[in-house]
């Protein structure tokens, strides 16, 4: 009797909540998991909790007031955001950018890129289970905030990069020190990679989890690590080089099962090779033949250097119109991408000849990888679902914009 | 040194154009109907397609490369009839070539979803609806993505303040988050850059004794 009244009752599902304050979230994200015993049968994510209308916003200020707007995206990688930006500025202006700014705009991007991946690869080992990682990325970490602050004057919200260059000259001192960093660094690289790549509960978390085929990864919109984890060599600084990025040289890390394991391997050894090209750089900056402008001199897009406005009245009257007026955009519509951290960070801007952006889209990575969290996360366990969040790299800044 | 690399650079130019002006063709030679305009600007190819051929259209383009989905998005031209842009910005991994695919809408008119085009056209076109009020057809969830749960609006449409209508506190009394007509205790203030030697077309506080008397 008692035996057939428990069978005659429907199995019932669970939903749960996962966030929006859960650590394993990497910032506000509000999870609804169904779950069947232990197993995810459906994931509904929830977002918007950090939205803050930037697109709204930079609809009403001039393009030089937006640029700190991008810092605000991603903020693990704020230099390489601005960068988008400012490429789709120039590319409607047709400014060219001096040699010495790209050199010091791809060596900035390639630190941003080290921030996103020690954070990400480090916290994603702490997801499932080891405690170390962290402690030791965020002393490097820290020392690269540095470097951020000692260029720019924020070790986050940096506003560096200016449409037609970057805001200011690098300190000689400051590439020296850049570069004594570099090989240090490779130590931990290895001290990392000692720590959690062959460990055994790492892999026992990682491997096979959150499997995606390349076919997937296209038609899901997939970009970045999570894509050459795949088995795609794709990489928009090779496949569609801006900047110097052609004349580095530097190798594209792949995947071959397209698992949560492979994604965190490829993003370690993109460390490396970040490595290499920031070497690259600072040999260059160092070098006297790549001295010179950091800011294009037409002076009607970028601001005059201080000296010159304490002597001449144009330069006086030009700062005065570029930080009240802002410069004008010719009409047009432009999309610009970059390789950031996470994937494709792509800046959709359309002009209508006025000194605000008429619209700009904002593409992150992030956006495209979540919305497959159904998709990757079903028929696993609840614990692979923060082992999954966290290999895609999701960050709400830009998420949510 | 930096000569060669600009040399290179514009070579690089040139065969992007080539490329994107031999896909053009081919797309208005095989989907001729559906095309309303095709343009290269900034070295981008922008196609118009009808909107009542949209989505195949667009199953026209993934099976010619077109597999890598990167964006959608609306653009809202209020003094238009059919107010709505729809932006698709597709990628073609092999071809190493982007375009950007368009079609208009207004307020009641939906578009179809591309969404057994691309899966991932999914969120993004939620976001549309969320932010522009553009309706698709045939999509599974077309929910709000961004804003409050409750959220009354489309907030990225021209005729939206970007001030907003509500704001939120906590209240300690009633224990809750409170919604409340925005107040501001300053006026937005947006000053008209654009014709610095020109009168104003907004009238001056004092203005009006001088208009009155003539």
């Amino acid at each position: 009797m008692g035996e057939q009244q428990i069978s005659e009752q429907a199995p019932r599902n669970f939903s749960i909540n996962f966030g929006p304050q859960h650590p394993a979230a990497h910032g506000v994200l509000r999870l609804v998991l169904e779950l069947d015993g232990e197993v995810v049968e459906r994931v509904d994510p929830h977002i918007g909790l950090l939205h803050r209308g930037t697109e709204k916003l930079m609809e009403a200020r001039t393009y030089m007031q937006n640029t700190p707007y991008f810092d605000r995206l991603d903020y693990c990688a704020p230099m390489n955001q601005e960068h988008a930006f400012c490429l789709g500025i120039e590319k409607l202006l047709g400014v060219e950018v001096p040699r010495r700014a790209q050199l010091i705009r791809v060596l900035y991007c390639e630190i941003g890129r080290l921030l996103s991946h020690i954070l990400n690869v480090t916290t994603q080992a702490m997801d499932v289970g080891a405690l170390t990682p962290p402690v030791w990325g965020f002393e490097e970490r820290e020392k690269l905030m540095v470097f951020y602050e000692r260029a720019s004057g924020a070790r986050m919200h940096a506003n560096y990069f200016r449409p037609g260059g970057v805001a200011k000259d690098l300190p000689t001192k400051l590439i020296e020190d850049i570069g004594a960093w570099l090989d240090p660094f490779l130590n931990l690289c290895d001290d990392l990679e000692d720590l959690f790549v062959e460990n055994r509960i790492f892999k026992q978390r990682n491997v096979d989890i959150g499997v995606v085929t390349l076919e997937e990864c296209w038609k899901w919109g997939f970009s970045g690590p999570v894509l050459r984890g795949s088995g795609a060599a794709w990489d928009l600084r090779r496949a569609q080089p801006y900047e110097c990025y052609e004349e580095m040289e530097f190798d594209i890390p792949v995947g071959q099962h397209g698992d949560c394991y492979d994604r965190q391997v490829v993003r370690l050894e993109e460390m490396r090779q970040s490595v290499r090209i920031m070497r690259q750089c600072v040999n260059k900056l160092l070098d006297r033949a790549n001295e010179g402008p950091v800011l294009a001199p037409n002076h009607k897009i970028t601001p005059p250097r201080r000296p010159e406005m304490k002597r001449s009245m144009e330069s006086l009257i030009h700062h005065f119109k570029l930080f009240t007026e802002g410069f004008r955009v010719p009409a047009g519509e432009v999309y610009a991408a970059v390789e950031a951290p996470k994937g494709e960070f792509g800046v959709y801007l359309v002009s209508d000849g006025t000194d605000k952006p008429y619209k700009c889209k904002i593409r992150a990575p992030g956006f495209a990888h979540l919305q497959a969290m159904d998709m990757l996360s079903r028929g696993h366990m609840l614990a692979d679902v923060s082992a999954i969040l966290g290999a895609q790299d999701i960050v709400f800044g830009e998420v949510d914009r | 040194m930096a000569n060669e690399v600009n040399a290179a650079a514009t070579d690089h130019a040139a065969v992007l154009r080539d490329k994107l002006k031999a896909l053009s063709g081919k797309i208005w030679s095989s989907l001729g109907g559906a095309v309303l305009a095709a343009d290269i600007a900034c070295d981008e190819l922008t196609v118009v397609f009808e909107a009542k051929n949209w989505v195949p259209s667009l199953a026209f383009l993934r099976d010619n490369g077109f597999v890598c989905f990167i964006d959608l998005t609306a653009v809202d031209w209020p003094a238009r009839e059919r107010r709505f842009d729809v932006v698709a910005h597709l990628l073609d991994p092999k071809a190493n070539l982007r375009i950007r695919a368009k079609c208009m809408t207004d307020e009641a008119t939906p578009v179809d979803s591309c969404i057994d085009v691309w899966p991932a056209a999914n969120w993004f076109e939620r976001e549309a609806y969320d932010m522009y009020g553009v309706l698709f057809a045939n999509h599974p969830d077309l929910r709000r993505m961004l804003t409050d749960y409750g959220f009354d609006g489309h907030p990225l449409r021209k005729d939206f303040p970007m001030s907003g209508y509500v704001e939120v506190r906590y209240d300690d009394e009633q224990k809750r988050v409170v919604y409340e007509p925005t107040r501001l205790s300053q006026e937005y203030r947006s000053f008209d850059f654009l014709s610095p030697w020109e009168a104003a077309h907004y009238e001056l506080p004092g203005d009006e004794k001088a208009t009155r008397q003539v």
